[in-house]
């Protein structure tokens, strides 16, 4: 089929070429130098946390907190990580859908942060964006035909005879025929409404398309198909796509690269074959041992993250990753078993935070415990015992220097010397990753990623050797 | 492997806790009776898992609200078969008795778990009331038992925790509260529609360990309904294989899993993201007012035959494996089911290596092949 397709020019003037030209016309018009269509540097996006009836700051939600990377033309690039880290604001905020805070975005070599609101108009017909709910993304009381056509409208296209062809042009591309142009949302599937949202994105022949979780609502079944679709007219169309998923599957299907966040910084970046096949940072291995394969004799994850995202409000010091991170480096002078280190260190940041209840825990010894009518004839001893028991920590621990410094600490708490405990604990067990923050570094593998075990060199932990590396 | 899976089964070879028998729940609407499910058979061990997995609108999750009656009726109704749970046939009791049956000896936990809880009351107030409502006890008692039930399902200082409201939770901590609530009343049944669905996979990891976990604890049958085969092979013990409203095959996850016989579970396989095809499953379910002759899924089956599109749905045969059983027409005692190896089926015998060999090689190809179709076009 002749792909003909509407082009809009700097001036806003339609007109229909040749797709294929028109594709080799942006590369040549573009890409000489191997430029980066999209570079993003130092993004920050902050939401203010107000107070009081002047709305004084008191805080920031650093929900993206210096980011950079570059989308190269026809490539795609992944943006993954767990709810919460920060991703979709990245999307929305690098086109401006929210102001961001700081840094700049360069699209073909301009700052778009500079951009008045006309030329922000002209950029985002080069830059189209789907989001997750195909559902919610269509006026139920528009016809498909009338949706996809819209945005042509929008940008002066007038002549609907035209709007029309380029419509049928359009669902055919994305396996749909040219009479569902007629037909209203509810009466197509969650596949084929992406489908549309696909075409409708199209409509503006755009250099990239931004998609944030494009398949998440979808079946197992038809997310593939969207993906594979994804890529032929990204081949097609000669189109940079940058596309944000919580999914790892997904990426790995789709990415020639893809950056791993969390809590609103990039830890790992790269070839998405070498982050896979050879992931670099903590948290992309534990991200990757969380996956379920599909193979029930591969069962019981080697790595398992103990929490929750913590809030981007009040980030962990050093790096980020520190509260949680299995491969957490140990303190010196002392000998621990890995995951021993990790549930200590568990219990030192509750006991930061200010998070630790020891009364909660009377309290539960009074429930287990018939004899006892009153927490205060809870023992010592007993709840010393239980309070090791919540963080899985042995007794004794297998260094008799490090049993002691423990187990004095547990003594302050329970008498009540928390502050004591507090601070004999962070001089004894100071580790480097709540101090430090790392860089993004090269590895010896490929990708970058910003881990102190990588800026120190230090030996892999067993943990790392026991990540699946399929 | 396999002494562990022989120890699995001979565990279940005592009564089952739940039978399903050719079970049909229908809804009635404008444009005619719309048959969810229709006509299937299952049965749950005590402390055994069973998957139930399919695409959306297979009638997985209508399976699962039949068991209890939980669906709205009218329009829904169960038009015929027979639950038996416990040597009593749920789908011939009434509403009140249902009542008593359901949080009490058999729960739920669903997949959104923010709209599961209310907003209004506290973590605390919820469990209490969901311990009450089943068990005679004192509100300190009752106190005291959820502030067990929270430890248990690993929420830490959970004395603490019973004041909070939901939103001062994260997802996975109120889809442990909810599990707690599940609990309350020690279940003989637990039913799980897609749990972790809404969650990231970190945490899915966490609450699928818990599960598993709990349930030695507390000798539970779990049926787990998702569409995640990657959770499937995680958790389950036997796996039901969902349909339009039928079931296409059946037997324990490493029978399904190491040698997928149904041409919709080979599929299902294929089409995990980044496990093999990249083209999905073509077509669409039958529709399920009016659904075809013969198997529900021939229309969109690579080897439908002209046997498959008449009849009804075929009738179960033995696969490999004990218990591993198969609806499809192929395997029907004058047919020859190593058809299915032949035409393109060979993924199921070297799976584990095409997987991984698809996956790597196909997105570092393609990558490659845009990069110099893109320099070719430049010069």
């Amino acid at each position: 089929m002749a792909g003909r397709m509407r082009v809009g020019n700097r001036s806003g003037q339609p007109e229909v070429v040749d797709v294929s030209n028109r594709a080799a016309d942006r590369r040549r018009g573009s890409s000489e130098s191997d430029e980066p269509l999209l570079s993003v540097q130092n993004l920050k996006k902050h939401y203010p946390i107000t107070e009081g009836i002047l709305s004084k700051e008191v805080g920031r939600v650093r929900a993206v907190d210096g980011i950079d990377f570059d989308v190269y033309p026809g490539e795609t690039v992944g943006i993954v990580g767990e709810s919460g880290c920060g991703k979709s604001t990245a999307a929305s905020s690098l086109i401006r859908l929210e102001e961001p805070t700081e840094g700049t975005v360069q699209f073909d070599g301009e700052d778009i942060t500079e951009y008045d609101s006309e030329e922000m108009k002209a950029f985002r017909r080069r830059v189209q964006m789907i989001f997750q709910d195909p559902e919610s993304s269509f006026d139920p009381r528009m016809s498909i035909g009338d949706a996809i056509a819209e945005p042509l409208t929008v940008q002066g296209l007038t002549d609907k005879g035209r709007r029309n062809e380029i419509v049928a042009d359009l669902l055919e591309r994305v396996g749909l025929s040219a009479s569902d142009a007629d037909r209203y949302p509810h009466e197509l599937s969650g596949g084929q409404k992406q489908r549309v949202g696909l075409a409708r994105a199209l409509s503006m022949n755009p250099d990239m398309i931004i998609a944030d979780e494009p398949v998440s609502a979808l079946d197992v079944s038809i997310q593939s198909e969207i993906l594979s679709l994804m890529n032929d007219l990204q081949a097609n169309f000669g189109l940079s796509i940058l596309i944000i998923s919580h999914n790892l599957a997904v990426i790995r299907q789709i990415c020639d690269r893809v950056a791993v966040m969390y809590l609103g910084e990039i830890v790992e970046l790269g070839r998405t074959d070498e982050v896979f096949a050879n992931p670099q940072h903590p948290y992309t291995r534990a991200l990757l041992a969380s996956i379920p394969t599909a193979d029930p004799n591969d069962r019981g994850m080697g790595v398992e993250l103990t929490g929750d995202v913590p809030s981007p409000s009040n980030p962990p010091s050093g790096c980020r990753f520190h509260t949680r991170c299995p491969e957490v480096i140990q303190p010196e002078g002392y000998e621990f078993d890995q995951q021993t280190w990790r549930r200590v260190m568990d219990f030192r940041q509750k006991l930061d935070d200010g998070a630790l209840n020891v009364e909660a825990i009377r309290e539960m010894l009074l429930t287990e415990v018939d004899e006892y009518e009153t927490t205060e004839e809870v023992t010592t001893a007993e709840t010393k015992v239980r309070l090791r028991d919540e963080f899985d920590i042995p007794k004794p621990l297998s260094d008799p220097q490090a049993e002691a410094v423990l187990e004095s600490a547990i003594e302050n708490i329970v008498t009540g010397n928390e502050d004591e405990a507090r601070d004999s604990l962070a001089t004894a067990f100071a580790t480097p990753c709540e101090t430090q923050s790392p860089v993004l570094e090269q590895t010896a593998s490929g990708q970058t990623a910003s881990c102190l075990r990588i800026e120190n060199e230090l030996p892999p932990t067993d943990l790392e050797q026991t990540v699946r590396s399929d | 492997m396999n002494t562990t899976t022989k120890a699995r089964t001979d565990s279940r070879r005592g009564d089952p806790l739940l039978t399903v028998d050719n079970l049909r729940t229908v809804f009635d609407t404008d444009d005619g009776q719309v048959q969810a499910v229709d006509g299937i058979d299952f049965t749950v061990h005590p402390g055994e898992t069973v998957c139930i997995v399919g695409e959306s609108g297979s009638g997985k999750t209508v399976t699962s609200e039949s068991i209890t009656q939980l669906f709205k009726s009218p329009p829904g109704s169960i038009a015929d078969g027979s639950v038996v749970f416990d040597g009593d046939d749920l789908a011939a009791r009434s509403e009140e008795e249902l009542t008593d049956i359901r949080g009490a000896r058999i729960s739920h936990i669903f997949q959104n778990p923010q709209g599961a809880l209310n907003p209004v009351y506290t973590v605390g107030w919820q469990l209490i009331e969901a311990i009450q409502l089943h068990q005679d006890v004192e509100k300190d008692d009752a106190r005291e038992e959820a502030v067990d039930l929270l430890s248990r399902v690993g929420i830490p200082e959970a004395s603490a925790r019973l004041d909070d409201y939901p939103h001062e939770l994260s997802g996975g901590m109120k889809q442990r509260v909810m599990i707690a609530m599940a609990l309350a009343c020690q279940p003989d049944l637990l039913i799980a529609d897609e749990p972790t669905t809404a969650l990231d996979v970190t945490i899915q990891a966490q609450i699928l360990r818990l599960l598993r976990d709990l349930q030695e604890e507390f000798e539970m049958g779990i049926i787990f309904i998702t569409h995640d085969l990657g959770v499937v092979a995680e958790i389950a013990d036997r796996v039901v294989v969902m349909y339009a409203g039928k079931v296409m095959e059946r037997g324990s996850v490493y029978d399904v899993f190491d040698s997928p016989s149904h041409p919709y579970t080979k599929a299902l396989l294929e089409c995990l993201p980044g496990h093999g095809s990249l083209g999905g499953i073509p077509g669409s379910l039958p529709d399920p007012i009016d659904p075809p002759e013969g198997c529900r899924f021939a229309d969109r089956c690579p080897y439908a035959i002209e046997e498959c599109r008449t009849g009804a749905q075929p009738a179960f045969e033995s696969a490999a494996g004990d218990g591993h059983e198969v609806s499809c027409v192929h395997y029907q005692t004058a047919d020859d089911p190593s058809v299915l190896e032949r035409v393109g089926g060979d993924t199921a015998s070297e799976s584990g290596t095409q997987r991984t060999g698809r996956t790597d090689g196909g997105t570092d190809e393609s990558g490659k092949q845009e990069r110099t179709t893109g320099g070719g076009r430049r010069e």
